[in-house]
């Protein structure tokens, strides 16, 4: 196990933050965290990485107890916190020596390891952190937390307000970080990235609805779920609120997502129902479901 | 250590790499040395005076003409009643109203005792102090003059005897406030720049975030803490290098003591004034937060220091807050070591204070100090 957590709690004053939390990372695993902002992400982070100490229970990471260990923990773990943290006014070499030298190490010492991604940005190597783009800022961020070769990685929405190609490249990154035997803890509000991970947990107003694979996830959902679109979208929605056997109604996509409380719908029924409403042009059919369907049902 | 260094040469890169603040480092502080050391100054003068003379006589005459030969009054105009003078007061016009009364002359001769009427603008109560002082020399002067005068023509049996006084002013001898307030002032710049830098440079990081990734960081408190620091104290070394130059050129201050002396003790008054910043760092969120604390202890600092007024002739609570005012020692200090040449043995209680107060302070901060919450 990479990653330990026994019911941990942490609040502030006397706001809870995050309840009873327990989960556990295999080593070399790619672990989700999928919530939206708010959920208790980053204050979860926080505790992992010793920057807080919880008010209950306890973790290991990387075989150290978070709360004994702290020194051995600083060693061992990478953090790239959600707000870009490095020195503005520093370039990107700068930084990135500076890193390694306040972890006991150099560049050169785990250059294999950073490689991939410092070969993009190393052309901009002089320019200083603040004046890079959001893409590379991140790449810059994950070099300086990948320098001292962490047993496992922390990434609070490492991909937040970063274009979709970045994006993409950047989970393409973290594929390769994982190949290297590097457990990855990564947060974020994108439900569509979720399926990107080994593994996913839920977690809402503080406490982890669900976890498993996004595949058994999706699979185990026993509900059906219909996209239906007509020409007056905007009152869809209450109508099928006032469907006597109504689920759960949501906008998703040009789609609303209906459920019905009967595993058996009678579409024909729904679709009179909506011309009652005087809707046309309606298309009723079945919707794969995502994780972010599942989400929504918790 | 490597890691130290490395966190001094980062600091000292980002302090060069920030070229507007790094001349607010070094103009303003030159400026407000020959700004302040200028205008500071307890001297009156140029006190506008004006008269009511209502005996026109030889000895009214005397009176006026004293004051007019003295560099330190200029006589604005004569008034012929006290309404007038009144009025004259009231629109600011003149600071002193001297009223000669009808028959000063007779009196004087008559009943050797006369009145004069000495009226004095009093917004400002320190300067008014000062007026009454020179107005009463004055007088006195032409006192003693009309005395002699009057004894000498009548009962010439009758010795006069008096006490002189001739005042010789120690370690200052032609009573140059400049040689006195230089150092005073250049203390001051030093404590603030080196107070205000180091209070918001940890604060800094703070809000930027970056600190969070620091201590995330194996590194040391103690490494960060001295990395972080050290620039400063450098800083503040050179900032009092710059000011003594000055202090000597342009001011020509006598530095009768030790010039090492004075860097020995401004080596450890800085640790006390950088951990003064640390602690106030620590305790704040923003730097709008550790500026509006820092100035709020340097207005306490510098108005109880004894600079701008004497600690002698302050309420005796006061007296023993301004114990705990690191400025007060160190002016103290500095006037002590450029002016009387004080050595190391008459400034022991001075640095010894300043020893303690620095390990104090910078214990209390390193211990508040925290990585984890």
């Amino acid at each position: 196990m990479s990653i330990s957590v026994q019911n941990i709690s942490k609040s502030f004053k006397n706001v809870s933050a995050i309840q009873n939390i327990s989960f556990e990372v295999k080593s070399g695993e790619l672990f989700g965290l999928i919530g939206p902002d708010g959920a208790g992400k980053t204050t979860l982070f926080r505790t992992l990485t010793t920057l807080l100490i919880p008010n209950e229970g306890n973790a290991i990471v990387a075989g150290h107890d978070i709360i004994k260990n702290v020194k051995e923990i600083r060693n061992s773990v990478g953090y790239m916190p959600g707000k870009f943290s490095l020195y503005q006014d520093l370039t990107i070499a700068e930084n990135l020596a500076f890193f390694a030298t306040i972890f006991g190490t150099t560049i050169e010492e785990n250059y294999d390891l950073i490689e991939d991604i410092y070969v993009q940005i190393e052309p901009f190597k002089n320019r200083r952190a603040g004046a890079l783009s959001g893409g590379m800022k991140q790449k810059l961020a994950l070099c300086c937390a990948l320098i001292h070769k962490p047993e496992v990685l922390f990434l609070d929405e490492p991909t937040t307000g970063v274009d979709p190609v970045s994006r993409k490249e950047f989970w393409e990154m973290l594929k390769r970080l994982k190949q290297k035997g590097i457990t990855i803890l990564v947060s974020t509000p994108y439900m569509d990235e979720a399926v990107l991970c080994d593994r996913i947990a839920l977690i809402q107003k503080g406490e982890i609805l669900k976890i498993d694979t996004p595949e058994n996830i999706v699979s185990s959902y026993e509900k059906t779920i219909y996209d239906i679109k007509t020409n007056k979208m905007h009152q869809l929605i209450e109508h099928l609120k006032k469907f006597p056997t109504q689920y759960s109604v949501f906008a998703f996509g040009e789609y609303v997502h209906y459920i019905d409380n009967n595993i058996e719908l009678d579409l024909q029924k729904l679709k009179i129902y909506l011309e009652e409403k005087q809707h046309t042009n309606i298309i009723i059919q079945k919707a794969t479901t995502t994780i972010e369907d599942v989400f929504m049902d918790l | 250590m490597r890691t130290i260094l490395f966190i001094i040469q980062k600091e000292f890169k980002q302090i060069f790499r920030d070229k507007s603040m790094l001349r607010l480092i070094f103009i303003l502080p030159i400026l407000q040395l020959l700004i302040l050391s200028n205008a500071a100054t307890f001297d009156v003068k140029n006190i506008r005076i004006s008269f009511i003379d209502s005996d026109n006589s030889i000895s009214s005459r005397v009176l006026k003409d004293k004051f007019n030969a003295n560099s330190y009054f200029s006589v604005t105009k004569e008034l012929t009643n006290p309404k007038e003078g009144l009025d004259f007061l009231q629109k600011g016009s003149t600071d002193i109203v001297i009223e000669i009364p009808n028959q000063f002359e007779k009196m004087l001769q008559n009943e050797k005792k006369a009145e004069l009427q000495i009226q004095i603008n009093a917004i400002d109560a320190a300067t008014a102090g000062v007026q009454n002082v020179y107005v009463s020399q004055i007088v006195q002067q032409v006192n003693q003059d009309i005395a002699v005068k009057i004894y000498n023509t009548t009962e010439n049996q009758i010795i006069l005897s008096r006490i002189e006084t001739i005042p010789s002013f120690w370690y200052n001898n032609t009573l140059n406030y400049k040689t006195f307030m230089v150092p005073g002032i250049l203390v001051l710049l030093v404590t603030m720049l080196t107070l205000f830098l180091s209070a918001m440079n940890i604060v800094r990081e703070k809000e930027l975030g970056t600190l969070e990734q620091i201590n995330v960081t194996p590194i040391k408190k103690y490494q960060f803490i001295i990395g972080k620091l050290f620039p400063f104290w450098v800083l503040g070394l050179i900032i009092l290098s710059v000011g003594l130059v000055i202090s000597k050129v342009v001011f020509n201050v006598p530095m009768l003591g030790s010039i090492l002396l004075v860097y020995g003790f401004t080596s450890i008054y800085l640790l006390l004034i950088l951990g003064f910043g640390l602690y106030i760092s620590n305790h704040t969120e923003t730097q709008q937060q550790a500026m509006f604390i820092a100035w709020f202890f340097m207005v306490i600092f510098i108005l109880m220091s004894g600079l701008f007024t004497p600690i002698e002739s302050m309420p005796k609570w006061a007296q023993n807050i301004t114990l705990l005012n690191p400025i007060r020692y160190f002016v103290e200090f500095i006037r002590m070591v450029l002016l009387k040449g004080a050595g190391l043995k008459e400034v022991l209680p001075n640095l010894v204070v300043i020893l303690i107060f620095a390990i104090l302070i910078n214990g209390l901060a390193v211990w508040s100090y925290k990585k984890t919450n």
